[in-house]
């Protein structure tokens, strides 16, 4: 077994011995925690690379290398070892390299955001502490593991949301990140614990022993539950719940846009490398028990159909809450959680490779966008909504040019940019699948909605008049005077991470386009090879997809772009032409507030009755218990003192009396002995004669 | 009977009596003196010299010197107060109900009405050949106690110079 | 009145003398002398026993005699010493006064 293959555990315990060290930092310790968090991040990146080439060397199953030890016993025999472990295969490598490198970029960009922020060093212990727990959901070959560390995700999440806990919304949308999680979580928990029960271990791979392996699948597949469904299904599905919960999928995707009012480096973190991408590599992990089947494509059992229909909805659901939002960070939140349903879409209908395809070129491109944002924000002295942005472009040329790159990425526009290739990935899988064709079109109406709400928010941010100064009067009370400052470029500290993501926005899609598919080749173990041929077989998709997109791009700009807004009260162009349904949009399809009217009025109400009966019912049983404790204890009392008490005394003072009578024969006096031995010698001399003798 | 033993018996008595009651401690140890030598004369009628000899010089010799010490060193002022101790009546009781049961013992008892039997020959040489060879491991032990005892008393007896801290 | 009877008879009295000086006498040395006396009286005993006894030669009452003399030496050694060491102590031989073992 290879050095990296042991030691893969250091990926994710480096960073979190950062965060530990500087837990420990004083406030003052900002260098220290940041070249430590930073440091550690690097290191693990290193290491990941090493792993990354270390799988290169391998193909086909030869790749899956493990390492495996027990973690304890809790009843005797092999079904009661509790075994850990980590995994290395090509899918770990890749998301190793994607969360180091892009975590490593976040993290610089931090330095500079949070340069005036006075919690720095616990902002880094948290992020060091986030990415540390992503780390180990990567590597982790048991289930367990991986849950361990998938709820460290949350509550780390839980902490950076909540960053400014001062602040009562951001407050709030941290607790509600975390128990929204936390429903889907249960259900995992439920999936867990039945995938136990029934093959007796939570490693994935184990030399054949492996839950994921075809000896359990093949044992789980053909049980069936109350409601004719294979178990295996079932144990996915929960699972998938935690996956839901995760990765923002509808309809538990409520947190995700909220999660926005952490500082902007975390929803870049959240949104592009860590939190939301776990739960894909949920699904992906899991794959083989989703798949499971007795005969036939994996892609058409139950498990995965409804994933698939899950990501559908979700992909244009939340595509088009995007189009009609104003704040920066929320359009890009909607754009994740349906890219997320992309994504989702992939895994269920085209396999791992696809899925994690678009993973992993989204997670370049929304890093590369939320930290845009945030560069824009930052430059905009802490201005979120786009209508009081405009013509930025002129201020902020890097920041411009590296957001647009981002921004073309993800509308999927043709040819030059990654989010072409997964994006037509995933089409092109939905155009081949065999159950229904729906989700294809809810795919291509998702596309043609993501590049229309993009161009809006380029043409609103970028371009245009600057339509800062229309509000003034509020900004200049926050910024104190700043505002007459016009809008800057963010250091370069900022900046460079954001040319490097750009870069790798535009070059990533080349290593899986359908010519060359290295990518997904090298995820399933094969070698790739060139043919341009396959590149004629989906060239119809392809082209009608473009044709989609840059419409899409050409009615934003007709739009937006045409007749710039002057001022930031005017009304949107959309809300002119249909107030209705875009209030509809605006307010996010209502989900919040039909949860607030259904489940949270339902639990406001089962609190209030369990209140009532806790106060009336439960209330008086207990103080109906308690009177009566407090009875007996009263009997009780009285029984101590007049019974025991005196009987105890009167023993006490009768040995005492009998003790005084001992004492008073040991005076001390010998003459007082001899007596009593002479006495005691005549008795005797009497007892011998009367008695003994005859 | 012959009558040098009523003799006998009646000096040992008195000199017991006197030993046991005078007031003046000297006057005490003097008379004791007396006892043991009328004892000794007592063993030597009954034939064993050996003990009478042994008797004169272990207890007029050196037990009664050893109380004239002791009784020298522990002179105080304390002999004018009463002779007898709070419990005098009980104890002089006592020893009255022990002699009588003594008494009663040996009149009821059969075996003390036989006759003197012929003398026996006790030399010393018969003395010496038991002590060594019968009773050596005895003569060992009461050796040991001796030479404990010697031990002992000097320790006890040792005025303690030590300071108190 | 046989001649044994008359022996034990007087070490029956020098017993009972050596008792009673021993338990009211208040001066811890006359004590110690009834205690030597009590002994001797044993002593008388154990020769008048071995002069009437049926086998004079075997010697044990003469020998038995012979060690109780030794064991009253060590005992009148050591008691006088324990009275020279309590005077030190409590200023008096007086057995009234010296009762720190009282119960």
């Amino acid at each position: 077994m290879d050095w990296i293959v042991k030691n893969l555990w250091l990926i994710p315990a480096l960073p979190m011995l950062a965060a530990g060290i500087s837990a420990l930092t004083p406030q003052r310790g900002r260098k220290l925690s940041a070249t430590l968090a930073i440091g550690s991040m690097m290191v693990s990146f290193l290491l990941a690379l090493c792993a990354f080439a270390h799988t290169l060397g391998h193909q086909g199953e030869e790749a899956r290398q493990v390492f495996n030890f027990p973690w304890f016993e809790f009843a005797a025999g092999s079904a009661g070892v509790l075994q850990l472990g980590w995994v290395l295969d090509p899918l770990t490598a890749v998301m190793l390299v994607m969360v180091t490198f892009v975590g490593t970029l976040i993290f610089i960009y931090s330095v500079g955001y949070m340069a005036h922020d006075d919690n720095f060093t616990r902002f880094f212990t948290f992020l060091a502490l986030f990415a540390g727990a992503m780390l180990g959901v990567i590597i982790a070959n048991s289930l367990l593991l991986l849950f361990i560390c998938w709820e460290l995700v949350g509550l780390t999440s839980y902490l950076l949301i909540g960053f400014w806990y001062h602040k009562p919304s951001a407050a709030a949308a941290a607790k509600k990140a975390f128990i929204t999680t936390r429903i889907g979580d249960v259900a995992f928990l439920l999936g867990m614990v039945w995938l136990y029960s029934q093959t007796g271990t939570l490693l994935f791979y184990d030399h054949g022993a492996g839950c994921m392996e075809q000896s359990a699948l093949a044992k789980m597949v053909v049980q069936t539950t109350s409601a004719g469904m294979a178990v295996s299904t079932a144990i996915g599905l929960l699972i998938f719940c935690g996956a839901v919960g995760k990765s923002g999928q509808f309809p538990l995707h409520v947190w995700l846009p909220d999660a926005m009012e952490g500082p902007t480096p975390v929803s870049a973190l959240i949104h592009a490398a860590t939190m939301v991408a776990a739960g894909v590599f949920l699904v992906a992990r899991v794959y083989p028990l989703m798949g499971a089947r007795l005969e036939g494509a994996p892609v058409e059992t139950t498990a995965l159909q409804v994933v698939t229909w899950i990501g559908a909805i979700t992909a244009v659901f939340a595509a088009c809450i995007a189009v009609a939002q104003n704040d920066i960070k929320r359009i890009l939140a909607y754009s994740t959680v349906s890219q997320l349903g992309y994504m989702m879409m992939g895994l269920g209908m085209g396999g791992v490779a696809v899925g994690m395809f678009h993973l992993i070129t989204h997670a370049f491109f929304k890093a590369l966008l939320f930290m845009g944002a945030g560069s824009v924000i930052h430059g905009c002295h802490e201005e979120q909504d786009i209508r009081h942005m405009g013509a930025i472009r002129k201020y902020m040329p890097v920041t411009f040019l590296t957001y647009a790159a981002g921004m073309l990425a993800l509308c999927g526009f043709p040819l030059f940019f990654s989010g072409f290739w997964s994006k037509d990935e995933i089409l092109h899988a939905a155009h081949g699948w065999a159950p229904s064709q729906i989700p294809f079109y809810l795919g291509v109406i998702g596309a043609f909605l993501t590049a229309f709400y993009m161009t809006r928010q380029v043409m609103l941010v970028f371009f245009g008049k600057n339509r800062a100064a229309a509000h003034d009067s509020h900004s200049a009370a926050l910024s104190h005077g700043h505002s007459a400052a016009e809008p800057h470029e963010s250091p370069a500290v900022m900046t460079v991470p954001l040319m490097i993501l750009a870069a790798f926005a535009v070059l990533l899609g080349f290593v899986g386009t359908p010519a060359w598919p290295w990518f997904q080749n090298f995820l399933e173990g094969e070698v790739a090879t060139v043919d341009f041929a396959r590149l004629s077989e989906s060239a119809t998709l392809m082209i009608s997809s473009s044709v989609i997109v840059l419409l899409s791009i050409a009615l934003g700009w007709w739009l937006y772009g045409r007749k710039p807004r002057q001022t930031a009260a005017e009304p949107d162009v959309l809300e002119k032409a249909r107030p209705d349904l875009f209030w509809l949009l605006q307010n996010k399809f209502l989900i919040d507030e039909v949860y607030e009217a259904t489940i949270i009025r339902f639990n406001a109400w089962f609190a209030r009755t369990c209140d009532f009966l806790d106060a009336w019912v439960w209330g008086g049983v207990v103080l109906a218990v308690s009177y009566l404790t407090v009875g007996l204890g009263w009997v009780n009392n009285v029984f101590d003192q007049f019974v025991i008490n005196l009987g105890f005394d009167g023993g006490c003072s009768g040995m005492s009396a009998g003790g005084r009578l001992a004492s008073r024969l040991q005076n001390g006096q010998v003459q007082n002995y001899l007596r009593i031995i002479g006495l005691g010698f005549a008795a005797l001399v009497l007892f011998l004669i009367w008695g003994g003798g005859k | 009977m012959p009558p040098s033993f009523y003799i006998l018996a009646a000096l040992t008595i008195a000199a017991t009596a006197a030993a046991l009651s005078l007031r003046n401690l000297v006057h005490c140890a003097l008379a004791l003196s007396v006892a043991f030598i009328g004892l000794a004369a007592v063993y030597l009628q009954l034939d064993a010299q050996f003990v009478g000899l042994a008797q004169i010089l272990v207890y007029v010799g050196a037990v009664s010197i050893l109380v004239v010490f002791a009784i020298l060193l522990t002179r105080n002022d304390e002999a004018t107060k009463p002779l007898v101790s709070r419990f005098s009546v009980a104890g002089a009781a006592t020893a009255l109900v022990v002699l009588g049961v003594l008494t009663w013992a040996i009149d009821k008892s059969e075996f003390t009405h036989r006759k003197l039997p012929p003398a026996p020959a006790a030399t010393v040489r018969q003395i010496g050949d038991a002590l060594m060879t019968h009773y050596v491991l005895a003569l060992e032990v009461i050796a040991l106690l001796l030479t404990a005892a010697l031990i002992g008393a000097v320790i006890i007896a040792m005025h303690n110079e030590e300071p108190k801290s | 009145m046989s001649s044994l009877s008359s022996y034990l008879l007087l070490s029956a009295f020098l017993f009972a003398l050596g008792l009673a000086g021993a338990i009211t006498r208040r001066n811890a040395i006359i004590v110690l002398i009834g205690v030597e006396l009590m002994l001797n009286a044993a002593n008388l005993n154990f020769i008048a026993f071995w002069r009437f006894g049926d086998h004079p030669e075997a010697l044990t009452g003469i020998l038995f005699a012979i060690f109780s003399i030794g064991v009253a030496a060590a005992e009148a050694a050591v008691g006088l010493a324990l009275i020279i060491a309590i005077y030190r102590q409590y200023k008096t031989t007086n057995l009234d006064r010296i009762d720190s073992m009282k119960g």
